[in-house]
Parts: structure tokens; C-alpha cells; sequence
């Protein structure tokens, strides 16, 4: 009357399509939860999902069902006090049943807000969904290349400070065997033949006397075979090789002064949280320089780059200024360097061609690429015009006006277009 | 009893052992006149546990957001070990089809397949609602059918449209029970079938009521003739056969909704009942494999703790305490029984005339098939029984600033405690009575449903969610109204909301 059926083996994300249709339905929730997470997490900190919570009051499915008042009977067990007819008061305030005891309703009104967590994939997709990321898998950025030498055999010439000795001396050896074999076959014919002369009763005087001088001349010519030869020489042999450095260094640098507010900040945020994980698909060590500035640079920590306001007027030359300063200083060797720069567009008029200048001559010529975004409603000023100079001339520039979070992306399609091959 | 040679009692489980122990539970079962559909026994994982609970038990069921947002749920509470998952799952199908967890013991799978394929299994097979309620041999196919229909639905009209239609539906599925008129049994091709004529059909049908409207304009239209002609309590029922705007594939996702809804309403009522047999059983079941040596003292130690587990009752003082568990009183109601049959005392012979002395087998099934926890509980709950529950009754008056303990477990308060039990599970006292009493045909097409409040107990808060629901189906104005005091209808909630809107405006 039964069958038995092992079902262990089947898919068991039977529910996986509910999933997907949960987070559908709550995107606008689950986005705010996203949004609200970035400002908590690092621009580097991109490698784990994200616990959403959503306010149970937005989940619950609406019923007809009772409310409260009018009159309840209910039946409860265990009375271990009550006699018919005993009352008890109400606790003030509240509705209850008395005697400590809950509600017993069941019309399921938690006040728990609704928490789960979602996967890294699904929290980038949401994080950067207006931003409609094309194939991303099939572009790789292009690195810079850096020289390596390697150890490539032996050679026969080379400076003295390469010579290896165990090579040298197995040739000297070999060389030495193979010029006195001859010598040493007839040695031992000589030395075998004296021997038997000396054993033989009758004396040989004069074939003792040939066979002695014979020996010795033998003796002295295997003598002078020299010890080592040039001919002997090994060097150890090296070359260069080519190989692409996996080191990279992202400067950020943002324009701090009053007229930058936290919404405009977190646009900027969002930029280097994509150019961060554009940048770890390709390098395997990233390094993150915050540079911040008003009219002076400093290099800071992320929190304080992000978080903190400060006054004043504007010199952005003075943000490239400590980079290059920090690029001379710390990744002048073989560093992939990024730049990405944030600024609301406010500069002093007269610094801007000096931006310029600067860009042109000391970034442009060491980094693999530099953006700019200028986050603002207003008309562009100077500094926009002097990087649109820069721009027409220099490919691995790149600047984007932008209003909202939505315009971030075409700044990284300027990024792929110009600086990428086609991984096959 | 012949002493027989004991089952393998180590606790790994095969499925040589399932099968030895299944052979011995269904003789058992058979002895004691237990009619089960054949079982299907599925072994499944955690994760396989925790869809199936996704999804209210069915294996199969149409994809919402409400089954991920239950299986989120499950999947959270599981994982920070605030909740065990339950040890089976039965689904009221033919045949019936239980779940095994795979980390069970061998003795809790014996315990399960007693307690689910056989006691459960039983119960949907003879008690009167699911007889007549639900349709065992079709309800697979109906669920196979329903997802299909709605996946092409969402192909061919968009996910968005078809999830609203059942947010609306599901916002009013406790209103889509049909009280009165049985269901039909019909299979998946039937189905299907029928599926492209109603659809024709249907829609001609309501286009056929609305027809008729125009020529109201000419005519004196006779005021007292309202349609419906009588108060509709089955709203989703209402609304698949008279919404004027609702595509054809709109009716048919109300009519699903209205089936899977119907397709549970037994299992609503006879919760209680339900539990309690499946527990009597396994409890009997096993006891008697007991009595013939065929498990072993170190099997039973571990079934009777899991078993006194299950049908443990807190005290309302315990903080474990969250109502009647249905388990300990169904159980303890159904071992009452039988004592009253078999050991009766004055008091039963009293109260219980009729099955004081009488053959406990024929009373117990006749119980199991007649009744629903409602009437049940006030045919049987004995005097002992509440005496052993210690039950008491508390009255709560909205008006008074106490509450007051109107019936204790003494002679005096016996049937008031059973007759007040009883009525905690009248499903018409816990689900709040709103009825269709007029769509407006010759006017403004507006509906008008009527609350009447049980013991003056008011709507909950979320009614005008519901109500915008409602409006999404039937697309004109929705009127809530409910008797005031002198009996007189008044409004006390509509779609759109006409007051609030001149309050914006303002």
C-alpha cells in the first residue's frame, strides 16, 4: 500500500523563481536598503551580498479580519487561581486579556521588520542597475607592461661576475679527459711493459732506460694539459622578459570645499566603487589613494574623504599636484595608475590653465587613464574647458558632465571604448 | 499477544527498514479499519523542506511573490535556529503524499509514517468536508493545470499585470468559499478543455447583464430589484461571474484562486480533529507493535518522548504559552473517547448516553467522519477532559475596564466552557461575515458590501487595503456599509476614497 520515493536528488530551489519575483516586487525597497548600505560600506569593501531589511507594515498581504474591541470569549488552559465570576482589570493602556497574558489573536501583526540577505551578484546588480552595464566579462583593461629578467641558460662569454663555477670546472674537466687520453693509454703501456721487463730474470738495461724517459716525457706532457681554459668558460645567461604588471593604484580625488554636498558625494562614491570593480577584475592588488582638496590637498583615509565637509575656496591644481607628488614618491615603478576626479566644476579661474599644464605634462604621460565627472546643474567654468582641451587631444582622458547617478555610465563606456581589447 | 522477534531498532533508517516498518504500521492499520488512499512516502532533503513549506505543502503550486517571501522566511528562521521544520508534511491527494525528512531517526520515520500515511491519510479520505470539499484525485492535475495557466498568462500579458490579479485575489481568498454547492470533480483535460469554452462563454454571459443597461436610461427602472437578488457571502465567486472589465484570463486566475482556497478550507476547520486522529494513531499504532514485541524498549523511549513532545499543552501562565495546541487537545479528546467506551463513569454515562459501553472502534470513526472541530468539541469535550485541561473562560468586554472569568472547569461552568471551545473554532466567528448585497447595474456600477460585525467586534485596519483590491477586479466604485445600531446600513469605508480626496484638494 506504499511506495517510496527518494527524492534527495532532486533540485531542491524549487523556490527560486518565488525568490526572484520577492525581490522584483521590493526593488524599490530593497534598493533603498542597497543605497542605504553603500554609504556604510568602503569603496574597496565589494566582495560580500548585503542583509536587507524592509519594514514588515510594507509586506504584509491586506485581509478582511477582526480588530479590536467589541466583545471576545475565550477559553484558556491550566487555571491554577480563578473562580467564576473573578475580575481583572485591564492593564491601562493596552489591550490584554489580564492576568499577563498575551493577546491571543491570530491576525499575525508582527512589528519584526523583515531581514534576509542577498548575494554579492544580486547587490551589484541592483546597485548598479540604471546604470545598464554591458558585457562586462568580455572587456579586459589593458596593463601596463613591465620588464622581468629571467635566468635562460648558459653561454659562452659574459662578464666575470656570471661565471658559474660548477659548469666551468665540469668543462675543464671533460676538456682535460679528452686531451690526455692518448697519453695516458700509452703511459700505462709503458709503465705495464717496465714492469714486466723488471720481472724477467735476464736484465734489459737498455729497454729499462727507454721505457723510464718514455714515462716521464709522458708524465710531463699530461702535466701541461692546463687546469682551465677559456674554452672551459660557462656564463650564466639572462633575458628579458615581458609581463604585465597586476599592480594598481587608484588616486580619487574630490573637491571637498562648501559647495559640495553629501548627495553629490555619494554620486561620486558610486563612480569609484565602479571604477574600483573594473579595476579588480584585471589587477590583482589594488591600492586606493583618496586625495582631497579645497584649496590645499591632503591625502586622507576613505571615511574622512567621504565624510567630511570643510570650507574655503577652490585649487584643484593642488590635488594634481600631490598626486604626482605621491606617483613620483610611491608608484613611479611599474604601477597601473587611475585617476578619477570629482569636482562640482568650482575652481579659481586663474589655476585651471595650470591644471591643464599639469595634467598634460606629469599625470597623462604615467597614468593608464584619467576621468573626470563634474557633478553640478550650474554652467561648466574654466576647469571644464581647460580639461575640454585636454580631452580633444589625449585618449586616455576622459570627462562626463553629470546631473544624476544615472549619467555615471557613459563615462565608463568612454573608459572601454578607448582603452580596451576584447578578451577571446 | 504471540511475542514476535523485534525490528532493526538501531536509529539509521534504509529503505529496507522504511519498507519493514511500513508493512507492519499498514497491518496494524488495517486492523483497526483504516481506510487510507495508497502512500506515497517522498524522502527530502532541509532545503526541499523548506520550499515545500514555500509553498503551503504542494509540490507544485504557480510562482508568486508571496511563496519567496515564505521561503525567505523559512530559510532565515531556520538558519538562525529560532525554528525547527516540522517532521512531515502530508499533502490530501490520491495517491497521498508524504514527506520523510532525511535527518529523521528511524524511529520518528516510523512514528511520521504512522502518524502521517496512515492516521492523516485516513482522515482525508473519510471525514465529510474533505469528502466533500475537496477532490483528492484531481487536485495535483488542478495544481499543474493552475501553474501552467498563469506562467502563459504572465508570457502573454506581463508578470505586473498578472501578479496584481492575484495580489487582489489572494487580498479576498478568504472570501472564495463556496458554502453550499459541492465541487465537481473534474481531471486536467477536462479541465483545460473547459477552461477555452468558459472563457467564451463567460465573458458573453457578462457582457449579456451589462447589455441590458442602456435601455434602463428609457425605461423606469424598478428601484427595488437589486442585483444579486441575495446577499453573496462567495466574493471571488461573485466577482469571476458579474465584473464588467475583468478579461476572460483575469476570471479564470479568480477562479484558481478560488479553488486553492477552497481546496484548504477543510483543512481549516478540522485542524484539531485532524491533528488529534493522526496523533491517536501513531500513539495506538505503535503502542500495539509495542504489545507485540515488534519494537523494542529503546524504540519506544525515544517515540514516546517525541510523542509527549507533540501533544504537550503549556498552562496559560507558561511562557511557552500560545493558545490550545491542537495537537494535545485533539489527542487527549480521542484517548477520551475511547475511555468513555470502554472504562465509562457515572459522570460520562450522564453526559454521554449514547457511547458510554459502546464499541470504541465504531464510535471513534464514526466521530472522525461526521464532525469538524466546531461540533466535535461540543459533541464531545467531556467534563473529565476539562477538568484535566483545567480550562477556564474569560469574557472581554470592550465597554469594561477588566475582564471577567465568566466559566471555570466546574460543574456549573462544563457546558459553558465546551459551548464557548466550540465557538473558538467556528470558522464563521474567526473570519468576519462580508457579503455582496448590491452591484448597481442600472446606475453607476458601483458594489456595495455589507460587514455585519461578530459580537460587535469591528473590521481590522487593513479593510481599504482590501477594498482597493476589491476595485482592481470590479474597476468601479466599491461601498463598504455595516448596520448601526438602529440596524441602519451606514458606510463606513470606500473605494475611492471620496472623503479623503476633498481633503487633499483642500
Amino acid at each position: 500500500m506504499a511506495n517510496f520515493i527518494d527524492r534527495r536528488l532532486n533540485s531542491k530551489n524549487k523556490s527560486t523563481v518565488n525568490r526572484q519575483r520577492f525581490i522584483r516586487r521590493y526593488k524599490s525597497q530593497i534598493k533603498k536598503s542597497v543605497s542605504d548600505a553603500i554609504n556604510k560600506r568602503g569603496v574597496t569593501d565589494v566582495d560580500k551580498g548585503e542583509d536587507i531589511v524592509i519594514p514588515s507594515k510594507d509586506l504584509s498581504e491586506p485581509i478582511f479580519h477582526q480588530g479590536k474591541g467589541g466583545i471576545k470569549d475565550q477559553v484558556h488552559p491550566g487555571n491554577d487561581q480563578f473562580i467564576e465570576g473573578d475580575r481583572i482589570p485591564k492593564p491601562t493602556g493596552q489591550q490584554g486579556n489580564g492576568a499577563g497574558k498575551g493577546d491571543a489573536s491570530n491576525s499575525g501583526e508582527g512589528s519584526d521588520d523583515f531581514s534576509f540577505s542577498i548575494s554579492k551578484e544580486e547587490y551589484l546588480n541592483l546597485l548598479f542597475e540604471d546604470l545598464e552595464l554591458p558585457n562586462l566579462e568580455k572587456n579586459q583593461l589593458d596593463k601596463l607592461v613591465e620588464y622581468k629578467t629571467v635566468r635562460s641558460g648558459f653561454c659562452a662569454q659574459g662578464v666575470p661576475a656570471n661565471i658559474d663555477i660548477v659548469k666551468s670546472l665540469q668543462g675543464s674537466i671533460a676538456r682535460r679527459i679528452a686531451m690526455t687520453s692518448t697519453k695516458r693509454k700509452q703511459l700505462k703501456e709503458a709503465e705495464q711493459a717496465l714492469n714486466d721487463l723488471r720481472k724477467d730474470t735476464h736484465d734489459h738495461i737498455k729497454e729499462e732506460r727507454e721505457l723510464i724517459s718514455k714515462i716521464a716525457l709522458l708524465k710531463e706532457k699530461i702535466s701541461k694539459v692546463p687546469f682551465i681554459d677559456t674554452f672551459d668558460m660557462k656564463f650564466r645567461n639572462f633575458s628579458r622578459q615581458a609581463v604585465p604588471s597586476s599592480r594598481a593604484v587608484m588616486f580619487c580625488l574630490m573637491d571637498v570645499s562648501g559647495s559640495m554636498d553629501q548627495a553629490t558625494k555619494d554620486i561620486a562614491k558610486r563612480f569609484y566603487i565602479l571604477l574600483y570593480l573594473f579595476l579588480t577584475r584585471t589587477y590583482k592588488t589594488i591600492e586606493v589613494v583618496y586625495i582631497r582638496h579645497h584649496t590645499q590637498a591632503k591625502e586622507v583615509d576613505e571615511q574622512e574623504f567621504f565624510y567630511s565637509q570643510e570650507t574655503g575656496g577652490t585649487i584643484a591644481s593642488s590635488a594634481l599636484e600631490l598626486m604626482v607628488k605621491i606617483v613620483n614618491e610611491r608608484y613611479s615603478n611599474n604601477w597601473n595608475i587611475y585617476g578619477a576626479q570629482a569636482s562640482d566644476g568650482d575652481n579659481w579661474a586663474d589655476d585651471s590653465p595650470y591644471c591643464h599644464k599639469l595634467l598634460l605634462e606629469k599625470i597623462l604621460p604615467k597614468a593608464r587613464y584619467f576621468s573626470y565627472i563634474e557633478i553640478t546643474q550650474r554652467a561648466h567654468q574654466t576647469l571644464w574647458q581647460q580639461y575640454q582641451q585636454v580631452a580633444d587631444t589625449q585618449a586616455h582622458f576622459a570627462m562626463r558632465h553629470i546631473k544624476s547617478v544615472d549619467d555615471i555610465y557613459p563615462v565608463f563606456r568612454d573608459l572601454f571604448k578607448k582603452s580596451t581589447v576584447q578578451a577571446a | 499477544m504471540a511475542q514476535c522477534k523485534p525490528l532493526d531498532d538501531n536509529s539509521e533508517w534504509t529503505f529496507d527498514k522504511l519498507n519493514l516498518y511500513q508493512t507492519e504500521i499498514a497491518r496494524v492499520a488495517e486492523h483497526y479499519r483504516l481506510d487510507t488512499y495508497t502512500n506515497q512516502i517522498e524522502v527530502i532533503t532541509t532545503e526541499q523542506m523548506m520550499d515545500a513549506y514555500a509553498s503551503v505543502g504542494m509540490p507544485i503550486g504557480y510562482n508568486h511573490w508571496t511563496f519567496g517571501k515564505k521561503f525567505i522566511q523559512t530559510e532565515q528562521t531556520y538558519k538562525r535556529g529560532h525554528m525547527g521544520l516540522a517532521y512531515e508534511i502530508v499533502i490530501n491527494s490520491n495517491p497521498c503524499i508524504s514527506y520523510l525528512m532525511e535527518e529523521n531517526t528511524m524511529t520518528m520515520q516510523a512514528l511520521v509514517m504512522a502518524h502521517a500515511c496512515y492516521g492523516h491519510n485516513s482522515f482525508f479520505k473519510s471525514n465529510y468536508l474533505f469528502k466533500t470539499w475537496t477532490d483528492a484525485d484531481s487536485i495535483i492535475d488542478y495544481q499543474l493545470f493552475a501553474k501552467n495557466y498563469i506562467a502563459k498568462c504572465e508570457h502573454k500579458f506581463g508578470i505586473s499585470e498578472v501578479e496584481a490579479t492575484l495580489d487582489a485575489c489572494h487580498a479576498l481568498m478568504n472570501h472564495g468559499v463556496d458554502r453550499y454547492k459541492r465541487p465537481q470533480k473534474i481531471s486536467l483535460d477536462e479541465e483545460l478543455k473547459r477552461q477555452k469554452e468558459r472563457e467564451t462563454y463567460l465573458q458573453s454571459q457578462v457582457n449579456t447583464i451589462w447589455r441590458t443597461m442602456p435601455d434602463s436610461k428609457t425605461k423606469p427602472t424598478d428601484t427595488s430589484a437589486s442585483f444579486p437578488s441575495e446577499p453573496q457571502e462567495n466574493i471571488l465567486y461573485f466577482i469571476e461571474k458579474n465584473a464588467p472589465l475583468l478579461k476572460p484570463w483575469q476570471r479564470e486566475i479568480v477562479r484558481i484562486v478560488r479553488k486553492t482556497s477552497q481546496y484548504f478550507y477543510p483543512q481549516k476547520q478540522t485542524q484539531v480533529m485532524n491533528e488529534g486522529w493522526a496523533c491517536f494513531w501513531h500513539y495506538t499504532i505503535i503502542n500495539h507493535l509495542f504489545d507485540e514485541g515488534l519494537v523494542t524498549e529503546k524504540f519506544m523511549l525515544e517515540f514516546l518522548h517525541s510523542h509527549t513532545s507533540v501533544v504537550a499543552q503549556p498552562d496559560y501562565n507558561s511562557p511557552y504559552y500560545s493558545g490550545i495546541n491542537p495537537y494535545a487537545l485533539g489527542f487527549n479528546m480521542f484517548i477520551d473517547i475511547r475511555r468513555i467506551c470502554e472504562h465509562p463513569t457515572d459522570e460520562d454515562k450522564l453526559w454521554f448516553p449514547e457511547i458510554a459501553g459502546s464499541n470504541w472502534l465504531d464510535t471513534l470513526h464514526f466521530a472522525m467522519e461526521n464532525f469538524k472541530d466546531e461540533s466535535f468539541i461540543s459533541q464531545y469535550l467531556s467534563p473529565k477532559l476539562m477538568r484535566d485541561f483545567k480550562l477556564f473562560h474569560i469574557h472581554d468586554d470592550e465597554h469594561n475596564d477588566y475582564v471577567e472569568i465568566a466559566a471555570i472547569h466546574n460543574e456549573k461552568g462544563y457546558k459553558k466552557i465546551r459551548e464557548s471551545l466550540s465557538n473558538q473554532y467556528n470558522l464563521s466567528n474567526l473570519e468576519v461575515n462580508i457579503q455582496v448585497i448590491d452591484a448597481n447595474i442600472a446606475g453607476d456600477r458601483s458594489l456595495t458590501l455589507r460587514h455585519t460585525p461578530h459580537q460587535g467586534i469591528p473590521l481590522g485596519d487593513s479593510t481599504d487595503e482590501v477594498l482597493k483590491h476589491l476595485h482592481y477586479l470590479w474597476q468601479f466604485d466599491i461601498k463598504l456599509v455595516q448596520p448601526d445600531n438602529n440596524g441602519v446600513d451606514e458606510v463606513i469605508a470606500s473605494c475611492p476614497q471620496t472623503n479623503k480626496k476633498k481633503d487633499e484638494k483642500t
